[in-house]
């Protein structure tokens, strides 16, 4: 696809859903948003009766398809909004504004890559596998989940990674286990020049340690409760170190989400997401 | 006096970003002529509040954001100068902590290229603008008012931002403008708790209603003073709700996280040709 930059709003259509164990898989049109996107993107999505906006990674873009370009989001329902969006049919019609935000950084050598994710959070790390194999990476994708029914598959994976590793915290399917506790481990084995993460914030942050430890770069994928989605707000704080040194705090859905893990000041993440430590 | 008013259509106070991040969703003819309000400014930067700086509500949004800005220097060194460049009516929010700070963000602004008018927050919801100067009596907002009146050009408009109290309101509105203010901005945040009982602001169409109300007892009581409605407004209805109450323009404010487009549509439904025709 032809790159073209910048975000649009747009009326989406819903033209095919289909659930897969704890997730609804949602193809929707968004004339103009697949055209644009790059991996690490997100849409924000109107919810009915919702003044807020909803963020949504992007896990896959068609160029053309019966209906067009299309793109792939992957719900988890939790609150109201993500109720709503999974409850949605063929053919409803939903306001999609994308791809908003910084996209995960490409290295300009084929380098070793280690992706990492957990649960839907992974979906951004599959498009990201494609680049990255398209420019002689070397790819090693970790998708893990607390069970099985929130592991995102990585079937489709196997074409663009040269391992796939599987990790369930209660063993149901792959290896059981955290991945956070086997961040090293990971780092090491594929002798990485590059992690990306995407997840929960303990994965980012251990994934940020793993590759400093190792001497690799990293960039993560961070989710903040993004009000608007489009930097309108200011209501999704980021806590960062700036290139000079200093302590700044940037609006993650523009900084961001994806972000050099090197630079997050992880210790007041927790209170700038308004999580419990 | 012969300050020109900005609208029919306004960018509310903090619901701009930057300004820049309107640019992808202003259609063909870009941010020129927009008027926008900025976040508010402040002389030093401030980093904002910690999370979640804002909660969705039946209705609207809670917010409390904190005034993240980076500070007069570098808001006139970096975003003031590309809004300008982009054609942008640029009306700059300013909160200070002390009488003296409003003073010399209005001289500083005063002399900066591009300025088209200011805005003075003395309506934040209370607890919310911790650290800025007292402004609960209208006497304390008319003085505000009248110290950045002597630093700004009168040729320039000041506008004075209200909190929609409608038991305050017809005398904020008298004293603001009687110490210089061109119009009163009427509708604000409202004071208010997010779910788990901190201090915020509700915004959003559950505050048109107040604010509405605020802006008719103004008009009533004071017909010469032009009121700028906001609160709640998402579309040509409830924009013309504020007109009819006689309000000479509308700020959009949270309508604008829902929608990225509202001020553009907006601007385009109430084209002033098409309000001239309308009263011809
Ligand atoms: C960049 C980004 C990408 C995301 N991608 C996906 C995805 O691909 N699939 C998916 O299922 N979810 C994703 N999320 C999370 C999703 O946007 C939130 O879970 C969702 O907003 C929660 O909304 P709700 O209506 O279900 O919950 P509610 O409880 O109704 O939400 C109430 C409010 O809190 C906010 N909120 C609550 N939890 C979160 C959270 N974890 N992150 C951000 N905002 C939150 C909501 O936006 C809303 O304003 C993403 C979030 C971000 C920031
Ligand atoms: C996220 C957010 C940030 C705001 N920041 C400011 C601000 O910096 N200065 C100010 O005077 N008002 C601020 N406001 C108030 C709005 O400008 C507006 O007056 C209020 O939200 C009511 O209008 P609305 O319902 O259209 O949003 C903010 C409101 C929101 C929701
Ligand atoms: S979510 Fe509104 S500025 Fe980031």
């Amino acid at each position: 696809m032809t790159e073209v930059r910048g975000a649009v709003h747009v009326e989406g259509e819903v033209v095919a859903t289909k659930r897969i164990g704890a997730f609804r898989h949602l193809t929707l049109t968004a004339p103009g948003v697949p055209e644009r996107f790059r991996a690490g993107t997100f849409v924000a999505v109107t919810v009915a009766d919702h003044v807020a906006r909803r963020a949504l990674w992007v896990h896959r873009v068609r160029a053309s398809s019966a209906y067009g370009p299309t793109l792939d989001v992957v719900v988890e329902a939790r609150g109201s909004g993500t109720q709503w969006l999974t409850a949605q049919p063929v053919g409803a019609r939903i306001a999609i504004t994308g791809p908003l935000g910084r996209p995960f950084a490409l290295p300009k050598e084929p380098v070793a890559c280690l992706l990492v994710g957990e649960g839907y959070a992974a979906a951004p790390l599959f498009p990201l596998a494609e680049r990255l194999r398209e420019r002689g990476c070397q790819v090693s994708l970790v998708v893990s989940a607390p069970d099985e029914a929130h592991l995102l598959s990585a079937l489709e994976a196997r074409r663009s990674a040269r391992s796939v590793t599987v990790l369930t915290a209660d063993g149901s399917v792959g290896v059981r286990g955290r991945v956070t506790d086997a961040l090293d481990d990971l780092v090491a084995r594929s002798d990485a020049d590059i992690v990306y993460a995407a997840g929960p914030t303990p994965v980012l942050a251990a994934a940020a340690s793993a590759a400093e430890r190792s001497g690799a770069w990293s960039q993560v994928a961070v989710e903040a409760p993004t009000p608007c989605g489009t930097g309108l707000c200011h209501g999704c704080p980021l806590p960062v170190v700036g290139e000079d040194g200093v302590d700044r705090v940037v609006r993650a859905c523009t900084e961001g989400p994806v972000v050099r893990g090197d630079r997050v000041r992880w210790d007041a993440l927790p209170d700038a997401l308004g999580q419990a430590r | 006096m012969s300050a020109q008013l900005p609208g029919p259509v306004m960018v509310a106070a903090g619901c701009g970003g930057t300004g820049r991040e309107l640019e992808a969703y202003a259609g063909p003819a870009g941010l020129v002529g927009l008027d926008l309000v900025t976040r508010s400014i402040t002389l030093d930067a401030r980093a904002g509040g910690a999370g979640p700086r804002i909660a969705e509500v039946p209705g609207g949004l809670v917010n409390a954001v904190g005034l993240p800005n980076p500070g007069l220097d570098h808001f006139l060194a970096t975003e003031l100068p590309w809004l300008v460049r982009a054609g942008v009516r640029v009306l700059v929010s300013i909160a200070g902590a002390t009488m003296g700070e409003y003073a010399d963000l209005a001289r500083r602004l005063s002399s900066a290229p591009g300025v088209a008018g200011l805005e003075v927050n003395v309506g934040a919801p209370d607890d919310v603008g911790t650290g800025l100067f007292e402004v609960r009596e209208p006497f304390h907002a008319a003085s505000v008012v009248a110290a950045v009146r002597r630093e700004f050009p009168t040729d320039r408009p000041v506008l004075a931002k209200l909190r929609p109290d409608v038991s305050r309101i017809v005398e904020g509105a008298r004293s603001c403008h009687e110490a210089g203010a061109t119009a009163v901005v009427v509708g604000n945040a409202v004071p208010a708790a997010f779910p788990d009982g901190r201090s915020g602001g509700l915004s959003g169409p559950a505050v048109a209603p107040i604010a509405l109300r605020c802006v008719a007892e103004v008009h009533r009581a004071l017909p010469g003073v032009p009121v700028i409605g906001c609160g709640g407004v998402r579309d040509l209805r409830s924009a013309n709700a504020y007109l009819d109450a006689g309000a000479v323009a509308v700020q959009v404010g949270t309508a604008l996280l829902h929608d990225p487009t509202t001020v553009s549509r907006l601007r385009a439904d109430l084209a002033p040709t098409d309000r001239l025709m309308e009263d011809a």
